[in-house]
């Protein structure tokens, strides 16, 4: 028990923080700030420019996610899954999604798991176009950010073609997706693919050997391959450091085993490093997504079917008995999964997305845990930030490439 | 008669205060333009034809904004500051030659406010002077972020004043004046290498002192990709934080007319300033002054910004070492009376 009497244990090195010598200042950075990435607050201890002390302060944009997973049924908390990590909704989506069909053990048609691969990997360009352009915003590389913005809207144009909304997407259903992909959409995406890549070259013209860009970044916030494995970091962040380990190839899911795709790795574990890793990154998205054009049949289900946990198609509903009694139990009611826990990761484009979630039998989610991958990559922020000057902490707040909705949740 | 060429001074300079004032407002609206167009932006196109009117609005909007002064600044520090910047800005434009002395109605009129035979140190003065709004402004905000920004731009500027200096003593060496008139009739004359025939412009004589005099003036001018001083990523809005309404506007405008004078300097220590192929005008300075504005503009559009050691290390160990390898490397071939230089 925690005796409340008692004046709460204060941590020494936040005594050392509070009560600065002469020589340092403390600086609040945050969570109003231009570059800390939404509301993000970092208390930072200054010896002149240089860095003593830093110490990352979150929960600004805690809204109880996981707390409202555990009063919603099931399908209805895929929509609050896109406000997690808001640059990547389609990414949550297919992480909560997959969980659940793991749970109750079904799996979505061939088609409807290549365009939702599809959509996890344009996703990953739109979150990996976000970060590059802010992050290079807060270099002082003013254009870059423009640059990407400009493409982005071509993959939230796709998306918004495919279900309707651009940002926050809801698209994916337990299942599979219960609306048809529209005809102009795999032209849509082709088109995109053979876009992109100039616009990658472009980006690159403006960084990659820049020397203002080289010298901000390289041997800036390193992270020792055994010290990221230590802090649990996941996504460009590890690998970045040179170790290899990538969701879609150490646990594939969908059909990742079916495509054929390399996964870059960094040397110095440097933010130029980790730079490199996902500009890389976004060309093997485009690999991907040809691929999956390539494969994906034309027509066939997007919706598994027969099964107890999924809507029934709006045609059955509107013709058949069982279908429209099966559809009012499951908009009503809900569907009830079988007793037990599940953990499903995906490599979202910050690094291991993961969702627990433990059933006791009842429409609602006894437990729903969200494994968010820059909450777990924000920690390695004080390590890196280790004698770093002040112009260092936005580069390496913008290395880590934080969403405040998902670190907080 | 001195009365009279005191009063044809100040009327120069009363008609050089108002343009450099127009043209700085303008500034603003070139800088918006041309940085939306190498942003695929639009820029400002609302405000009057191609937005020409938006200088206007936004002077209105920042007059009629409240004056905040924060609780705990040095109330009187803080409002004289951005006056003292502000004042001093357009001052240097004083000594550069805008053409020839005109002869109206039996008076002669130099189209110069003043000659001064130290007219550039006066120019490096002025820049000195006009730190102390910036530290005086950061000092007194009593905000962190703003104090960090004085500091910052106080070391700055300091290194790139000596940088800035040196690399003219070459130009001092040939021309052998420390006057904007004099240098000027030296870049007049032509250069006659074998069969060319080149103006004598400082450019071709003094290439690395031109490039060392404009990297120095950038970062002098607090511009990308020195912009330390008002770095919005890292220090919000640097010195200038707590600032809003006109007092911000002073600043802003400080920055605009220094961009403008060391543009006109610029142009006048090195490309020849009014000099031009056929007729010698100040249409060939207002030219080669736009060149200089848009360099600047196309500096903020590319490159990222600067670590505030990287600066200083910058300056100190390449810029110097250059800016003294070119002065004596000048004083040689001055010395031995190498060639036509």
């Amino acid at each position: 028990m925690i005796d409340f009497s008692q004046p709460t244990p204060v941590i020494l090195s936040e005594v050392r923080q509070l009560t600065p010598t002469r020589r340092e200042l403390v600086l609040n950075m945050g969570p109003q700030h231009p570059s800390t990435h939404g509301v993000l607050r970092v208390r930072l201890t200054l010896e002149g420019e240089t860095v003593i002390a830093c110490d990352p302060v979150i929960g600004y944009l805690h809204r109880g996610v996981e707390k409202l997973g555990e009063s919603h049924r099931y399908a209805q908390f895929v929509p609050w899954t896109d406000r997690t990590d808001y640059v990547a909704a389609p990414s949550n989506n297919l992480g909560y999604v997959l969980a659940v069909e793991k749970l109750c053990g079904i799996q979505a048609p061939e088609r409807a798991q290549y365009w939702r691969m599809i959509m996890a990997e344009l996703a990953r360009l739109a979150s990996h176009l976000v970060w590059l352009g802010t992050h290079a915003l807060d270099i002082g590389a003013l254009s870059v950010s423009l640059y990407t913005f400009r493409d982005r809207e071509l993959i939230l144009d796709i998306f918004e073609k495919f279900c309707g909304a651009r940002l926050t997407t809801n698209m994916m259903e337990i299942g599979g997706f219960s609306r048809e992909i529209p005809p102009d959409l795999p032209e849509m995406v082709r088109e995109f693919c053979r876009y992109f890549p100039k616009a990658i070259r472009q980006y690159e013209d403006l960084l990659t050997e820049n020397p203002i860009w080289l010298a901000r970044t390289k041997g800036v916030g390193i992270i020792e391959p055994d010290v990221a494995i230590n802090y649990g970091l996941t996504g460009a962040c590890l690998r970045g450091s040179g170790v290899n380990y990538d969701v879609r190839k150490a646990m594939p899911y969908l059909f990742y085993d079916r495509v054929e795709f390399d996964v870059p790795l960094g040397t110095h574990g440097d933010v130029y490093d980790r730079y490199l890793v996902r500009i890389e990154e976004m060309r093997q998205s485009i690999r991907i997504i040809e691929q999956c054009l390539e494969q994906v049949p034309t027509d066939g289900p997007l919706m598994a079917y027969e099964s107890q946990y999924v809507i029934p198609p709006h045609k059955n509903v509107m013709t058949t008995a069982e279908d429209m009694q099966r559809h009012f139990i499951w908009v009503i009611k809900g569907f009830s999964p079988p007793k037990g826990e599940v953990y499903h990761a995906v490599e979202h484009s910050k690094g291991e997305l993961g969702y627990y979630i433990v059933s006791d039998g009842s429409p609602i989610p006894y437990r729903l845990r969200i494994r968010s991958p820059d909450f777990v990559n924000l920690q390695s922020l004080p390590y890196m930030a280790q004698g770093a000057m002040l112009a260092d902490i936005v580069a390496l707040i913008g290395t880590i490439d934080i969403v405040l909705g998902s670190v907080d949740r | 008669m001195d009365w009279q060429r005191l009063l044809v001074s100040y009327f120069v300079g009363f008609v050089l205060l108002n343009v450099l004032l127009g043209l700085m407002a303008y500034m603003t609206w070139f800088e918006r333009r041309v940085l939306a167009r190498m942003q695929h932006r639009v820029g400002p196109n609302r405000t009057g034809p191609f937005g020409l009117l938006q200088p206007i609005a936004d002077g209105i909007k920042l007059l009629a904004k409240e004056d905040i002064v924060p609780a705990n600044a040095d109330r009187l520090v803080f409002l004289v500051a951005p006056l003292l910047s502000f004042a001093l800005a357009p001052l240097g434009a004083a000594v550069i030659p805008f053409g020839e002395t005109l002869h109206l109605f039996g008076l002669e009129i130099p189209l110069l406010v003043a000659d001064i035979n130290v007219a550039v140190l006066y120019v490096l003065a002025l820049g000195s002077i006009g730190v102390y709004g910036i530290i005086l402004g950061g000092y007194a905000s009593g905000n962190r972020y703003s104090l960090l920004g004085a500091l910052r731009s106080t070391a700055q500027v300091i290194s790139y004043e000596l940088v800035l200096g040196l690399s003219l003593v070459g130009v001092f060496i040939l021309a052998g004046s420390l006057s904007l008139q004099d240098i000027l009739r030296e870049q007049q004359r032509a250069l006659v290498i074998g069969p060319l025939t080149l103006p004598n412009w400082y450019i071709l004589s003094q290439p690395l002192a031109f490039a060392l005099f404009l990297i120095a003036a950038v970062a002098e001018t607090n511009r990308a990709p020195f912009d330390l001083p008002e770095a919005e990523t890292e220090l919000v809005a640097g010195y200038f934080t707590e600032y809003s309404g006109f007092r911000f506007s002073f600043y802003f405008l400080a920055e605009y007319i220094n961009m403008i004078v060391v543009s006109l300097l610029a142009a006048t220590l090195f490309l020849g300033g009014i000099d031009g192929p056929f007729v010698d005008g100040v249409w060939w300075l207002a030219l080669k002054a736009l060149f200089f504005l848009f360099f600047y503009v196309w500096l903020r559009a590319t490159l990222p910004r600067f670590r505030y050691d990287q600066l200083m290390g910058l300056a100190w160990k390449v810029l110097l070492p250059l800016a003294l390898l070119n002065i004596g490397l000048t004083g040689l071939v001055r010395l031995w009376g190498i060639g036509a230089l």
